[in-house]
């Protein structure tokens, strides 16, 4: 039962065949038996998760019913939870309970799903392979020597390895969608703006987007039905009516216009994964779409532009962490400035504070317009190309990650580091949708097709990436060795 | 552009971050190497390009400047590291 979709879960849980409490004992016991080797959570929430099934399936005996009602479900470790601690993969908030939750939880909580537990994450969303986390590195359950992704690397591990339904994850430059290529789900970042940043732990604040990890376009669809839409609380959540995301799913694609970059397709791209996504598009073919080749001619200077944007927001955004009123506080400080500065110094690990320091010195005196504002107006071009695009087609589709997960320990430089995000980065500069699906595997590991939206195109989005699921299984493969139960 | 090792512990200060001794020279060279990659944005001429701050290029909305919050001072201050009469504290700064 625990290897199920959301959908077929909840029609389980609906006609009775199983009930809340016996699904989430269920997660709960694979939880024990598989999170010592692949550190998907942080914390388990054991007893609240078991008094959540219960109520919701006191609720569904009054004849309540709705798609999460029930469902076990896993929340990434920088959302908001009242009550359980919230790390956000860091030192500095190793024991931070926060009093409120996140608006993502609130709803999700609201709409009768269970909270297992939250995931391991790289350390304040900044990493792309999970190694950053101070509680130690996920590992990939299709080869546990291999790297998950990140930054949202637990939250992909957990659904991968049936230690969850579904879960949450955060994407800033691609920590939804690398993961979920890398560990072979699906992973969604709706355009900025669509689900509420309230009480997610911030990061880079005008890239930061929450969106589902999940085993099909379909789950992630049901969870987003429940997730998006304006939150008075976030000020640069979007006012804008919210559709079914479920009822588009299975439109025709008869006709489709599918534009795949030249850039996506050239040097640095393995060859094998490079015929794995070829293979998807030759699928599409059969479906209808037609496929055109697009230029995005500023797409290199991405990751530059990214690194100056990213890095001086999080300066700002963790400028918060002082040891004054929350988290981390070094012994015996000397005085105020020695009280920050060890603080920050002994909470933050290298990653976070070699971003700071970017970030600081991007925003420094004299720097500003060499660095932040040819950034933006950078940001300006690559949204321009996407533009264009999209005049001539109506979604963009090539590789999430130029190769598959690669063994930990492999790439300490973080500029190596940095390049992984190479395909996913200008989409968060734009804002867009995207969406990672498991194209077919390559050299026995998973592949990412990377399917990309115009501006609030969440729902094109799923519906091509639903057809190609309803068309082929490479979703449906499953790591061997970890062992299937029923 | 290289940094050098007094220029990195400058923005160390300005971003409250202590880097001691033996961490300051492979901190100077990963730096380094980061701007190194960000300063691939200045083979570009922008000239004229209106720099994007919000990739949707909306503005904020905005509400009616009345009280939301309750007072949670209680709540709030448990969460820090020491409070003392209602008030956080924090080493001496006035002799």
């Amino acid at each position: 039962m625990i290897e199920k979709t959301v959908a077929e879960l909840s029609a389980a849980l609906a006609a009775g065949e199983i009930s809340s409490v016996e699904l989430t004992q269920a997660y709960l016991d694979r939880i024990k038996q598989y999170n010592q080797s692949l550190n998907a959570y942080i914390t388990v929430c054991e007893e609240e998760a078991i008094a959540q099934a219960r109520a919701a399936d006191e609720a569904r005996a009054k004849g309540e019913n709705s798609p999460l009602l029930g469902i076990p479900l896993a929340q990434k470790d920088i959302f908001c939870t009242e009550g359980v601690t919230t790390t956000c993969g860091s030192r500095m908030l190793e024991n931070f309970i926060s009093p409120y939750d996140a608006t993502v939880v609130e709803r999700l909580n609201k709409a009768g799903a269970v909270m297992l537990g939250k995931t391991n994450m790289d350390e304040f969303a900044m990493g792309s392979s999970n190694e950053t986390s101070y509680f130690g590195p996920v590992r990939n359950p299709w080869d546990v020597k291999r790297v998950p992704g990140g930054s949202s690397g637990g939250s992909a591990s957990a659904v991968a390895a049936d230690l969850c339904a579904i879960a949450t994850g955060t994407d800033t430059g691609g920590s939804i969608r690398q993961p979920a290529a890398f560990c072979g789900i699906t992973g969604f970042k709706p355009s900025y703006g669509r689900v509420s940043r309230w009480g997610m732990i911030a990061f880079a604040s005008s890239l930061d987007q929450a969106g589902p990890i999940a085993k099909s376009a379909e789950d992630a669809a049901l969870m987003m039905n429940v997730i998006a839409g304006l939150d008075e609380k976030d000020s640069t959540s979007i006012d804008r009516p919210v559709e079914d995301y479920a009822a588009s799913l299975n439109d025709s694609l008869d006709g489709l216009r599918i534009g795949i970059p030249k850039q996506h397709f050239a040097e640095g791209l393995n060859a094998e994964v490079e015929q794995s996504i070829r293979d998807a598009l030759a699928e599409y073919e059969k479906l209808g779409a037609t496929i055109t080749e697009i230029d995005l001619p500023n797409n290199h200077l991405s990751v530059s532009a990214y690194y100056v944007v990213a890095p001086a927001e999080a300066s700002a955004n963790l400028s918060r962490y002082d040891g004054v009123r929350y988290g981390y506080r070094c012994d015996n400080p000397a005085d105020l400035e020695d009280m920050y500065k060890r603080t920050r110094s002994e909470g933050f690990g290298d990653e976070v504070k070699r971003r700071i320091m970017v970030g600081t010195y991007a925003l420094s005196a004299g720097f500003y317009d060499a660095y932040y504002r040819k950034a933006q107006q950078i940001r300006r071009l690559i949204k321009q190309d996407f533009n264009e695009a999209f005049k001539q087609v109506d979604v963009i589709i090539g590789p999430t990650s130029p190769h598959t997960a690669f063994e930990l320990g492999a790439k300490t430089d973080p500029v190596t580091m940095y390049l992984e995000d190479i395909y996913t980065i200008a989409v968060n500069l734009a804002g867009l949708p995207g969406i990672s699906i498991p194209a077919a595997p390559a050299g026995g590991l998973p592949t990412g097709l990377h399917i990309v939206g115009n501006d609030f195109a969440e729902a094109k989005v799923l519906n091509v990436a639903h057809q190609l699921q309803r068309n082929t299984d490479w979703h449906k493969q499953k790591p061997a060795g970890l062992g299937q139960e029923a | 552009m290289a940094l050098d090792k007094s220029e990195v512990e400058k923005i160390a200060h300005l971003a409250r971050l202590h880097i001691s001794d033996a961490e300051a020279d492979e901190v100077t060279n990963r730096i380094t190497d980061i701007l190194a990659l960000i300063d691939q944005m200045q083979s570009v001429n922008t000239e004229g390009v209106e720099p994007l701050a919000h990739p949707l290029d909306v503005v904020q909305r905005l509400r009616p400047d009345v009280v939301t919050e309750e007072n949670q001072r209680e709540v709030l201050q448990n969460l820090a590291p020491a409070t003392e009469d209602g008030l956080f504290l924090v080493p001496r700064v006035i002799e």
